[in-house]
């Protein structure tokens, strides 16, 4: 019974590190791609490991390292020209010949490419941008403080409103109370996409497109949040309260001194999905925002693509870029986040 | 969804807390400050935007100037047939062609849900290490799209993408071009669409359901002598039915939504249409061409389709799925 448990386990294992190594080989190539030379990048078969031609000085002048084969020996040459079947190297001893090309490799050394992380981070340049603070900036840089910027406003915003509505509609009773919670349920089986349109023009007509308010507005509020909250506060027992009460605490102090301690695992639950909502948000700032300086990383990176079409190596640093932080959040709120999706059967 | 949704919340739905003396009124006027930053934005950025969509499309619009009456001509051009010759012939057929592409790419589903059980069925056994692997398998869902997108462009590439440099040392000598190709856009999409989402929602969707498995049943199924696959057949399979139901239904829902960032970041909806989904047909018509009222009729079309959906997958759901 052991052994056979124990062998079930392996086959597992296998399977696992099967499926990850199939999910993580686009990733890692990204990352493999992104430290190339550019000379590297279109190298078929691909290289893994990133590497350019190797160089030798000779005579005060670089030229490419080739591996020269002849009469069993091995001898490193400088290849000074290429003509069609043929190799003009450099020997050793400096002496000019002409060898058939097949005798001659060229040698290649591992190298990591980090210039093209800082190439990428300078490519776009941003004559105002992130509030008209930043003069002729970096294009990435400006992208990141908007995108921060908004993002951090969105989800602080958004875990106030919600709580605060969720308490609402978790321990007040009022008129109308359950029909209002029924309309949020409602919206939230409208698809985005429909919203869309009559949202974008009504930020025309306040005049708001292509400012930060037309990516924050829209975001403070959310019907989802709310419900996911109130559901949480529901399950928080009462007897605190009640006590609290006695000893005159308002709904208020009630609020923020017991409910809101008591529901940190919901409200960090709701914080990382809107956080990577809002960070990983493209449709409505492609649609709203048309000046470079108030692009978010997702658009940044749209618009870096267009002039930036075939250098991969570029595209992908940039990629790199932007996915960063988002890991790192995950890694880090991810106990949160799968919670948040087992209890609430919801996406963001 | 929003059966579900329903359904849980009256679950939660308290019985009436606090004393018993009336004081409606009082708790009232703090009820509505509490609720008010929050219903307001509501109202305002989610409430009548939905009620304004159908307003817009039943009308004329190009975005400058006031939207015109145009009654139900948007949904008669978008939906119309017109006899033509012998046959009939669509008035907008595009509309038909990426109905098409969208139900096309939902294909992946199925394949899919399945790969998502076995990973949360992997991930299910007390291993060492289980929980690296699960943040592995859902990191590709929490990417950046935009940044996949063009992770999967270079992948796709024709010439030295990995997936045909790999297919060539596999010894096909001439793989497809994929985006480039109208046969092979659509199921290159799919193939980066299963690679984004297998590990991610719906593996956790189920592994959740997983560990809700009473693990009696097990035990005594063990002591009836069920192997391994009977368990599977006869129990976790049926205790899974609701949750595979459900990620069914949000799957499809997301579908018929899906396809916009790929569309825009790799293909611009071609070659010659192949990868135009209804989502960027929409963008197209509404932030291309400022058609905002035939694009909000789509959107209409859109959510009736997604809203039906619901009601079906809701009856045929009360039949199939086991509810313990």
């Amino acid at each position: 019974m052991k052994a056979r448990a124990a062998i079930t386990n392996i086959g597992a294992y296998l399977l696992l590190a099967g499926f990850g190594l199939t999910m993580s080989v686009p990733l890692l190539w990204m990352i493999s791609t992104s430290l190339k030379d550019p000379s590297a990048v279109g190298l078929y078969p691909p290289r893994w490991i990133p590497t350019r031609p190797e160089m030798v000085s000779v005579a005060g002048k670089q030229y490419p390292a080739g591996l020269l084969q002849e009469r069993g020996r091995r001898a490193t040459v400088a290849i000074v020209a290429a003509r069609p079947g043929q190799r003009v190297i450099l020997d050793a001893r400096g002496k000019e010949r002409i060898v058939p090309s097949s005798s001659v490799v060229p040698k290649e050394a591992i190298h990591l490419e980090w210039s093209n992380y800082a190439r990428a981070w300078k490519a776009l340049r941003v004559e105002r941008g992130f509030l008209g603070l930043l003069r002729n900036a970096d294009g990435f840089l400006v992208f990141y403080l908007n995108s921060l910027l908004v993002t951090f406003c969105v989800t602080t915003g958004q875990l106030v409103t919600c709580s605060l509505a969720a308490f609402a509609f978790a321990r007040l009773r009022f008129r109308a109370r359950d029909a209002l919670f029924l309309a949020y349920l409602a919206t939230l089986m409208v698809p985005a996409v429909v919203t869309m349109i009559p949202l974008f023009g009504l930020m025309r007509m306040a005049r708001l497109t292509d400012t930060y308010w037309a990516l924050i507005l829209p975001g403070l509020f959310s019907a989802y949040g709310t419900f996911l909250l109130r559901q949480f506060f529901m399950t928080v027992p009462t007897e605190l309260e009640d006590a609290a009460r006695i000893d005159g605490a308002g709904p208020f102090s009630i609020y923020w001194r017991i409910i809101m301690p008591l529901s940190k695992p919901a409200l960090a639950t709701l914080g990382t999905f809107v956080f990577l909502h809002t960070w990983n948000d493209f449709l409505w700032p492609l649609i709203v925002i048309d000046d470079l300086g108030k692009k978010t990383l997702p658009i940044g990176l749209a618009h870096f693509q267009g002039p930036y079409l075939t250098e991969w190596h570029l595209l992908m640093a940039a990629s790199v870029i932007v996915m960063f932080p988002v890991l790192i959040v995950f890694v880090i709120g991810q106990r949160y986040f799968v919670r948040g999706i087992a209890l609430s059967g919801l996406k963001a | 969804m929003s059966a579900l949704v329903k359904r849980r919340a009256r679950r939660g739905e308290a019985p009436s807390r606090g004393p018993e003396r009336p004081r409606a009124g009082r708790e009232g006027r703090t009820a509505f400050l509490f609720l008010l930053p929050n219903a307001a934005g509501f109202l305002v950025f989610t409430l009548l935007p939905v009620l304004a969509a159908f307003g817009l499309s039943v009308t004329r619009w190009q975005i400058t100037g006031s939207p015109s009456w145009a009654g139900l001509s948007n949904f008669s051009a978008i939906l119309g047939f017109a006899r033509e010759g012998r046959g009939l012939a669509a008035s907008d057929p595009e509309f038909w062609r990426y109905l098409y592409n969208t139900v096309f790419l939902m294909a992946g589903i199925p394949i899919g849900l399945a790969l998502s059980l076995l990973l949360a069925l992997l991930l299910n056994r007390r291993l060492r290490g289980v929980v690296f692997f699960r943040t592995l398998f859902f990191l590709p869902q929490v990417c950046s799209a935009v940044a996949v997108a063009l992770l999967w462009k270079w992948v796709l590439e024709p010439d030295v993408g990995l997936l045909n440099s790999g297919l060539r040392s596999l010894g096909i000598a001439d793989p497809p071009a994929w985006l480039l190709s109208t046969q092979w856009a659509k199921p290159a999409f799919i193939i980066m669409t299963l690679w984004m989402t297998v590990g991610g929602y719906n593996c956790v969707l189920y592994l959740a359901g997983l560990q809700g498995i009473p693990a009696e049943l097990y035990e005594a199924a063990e002591i009836d002598g069920a192997g391994s696959w009977h368990r599977l057949r006869h129990i976790t399979w049926p205790m899974l039915s609701p949750t595979t139901f459900f990620v069914l239904v949000i799957s499809l829902i997301a579908g018929f939504q899906g396809g916009f960032i790929a569309a825009f970041m790799m293909t611009d909806g071609g070659p010659a249409g192949a990868t135009t989904t209804l989502m960027f047909y929409i963008y197209q018509r509404a932030f291309r061409w400022f058609e905002m009222g035939y694009a909000s009729a789509l959107a209409v079309i859109l959510f009736l389709l997604v809203f039906g959906l619901t009601l079906i997958n809701w009856q045929v759901g009360k039949r199939v799925v086991h509810y313990q």
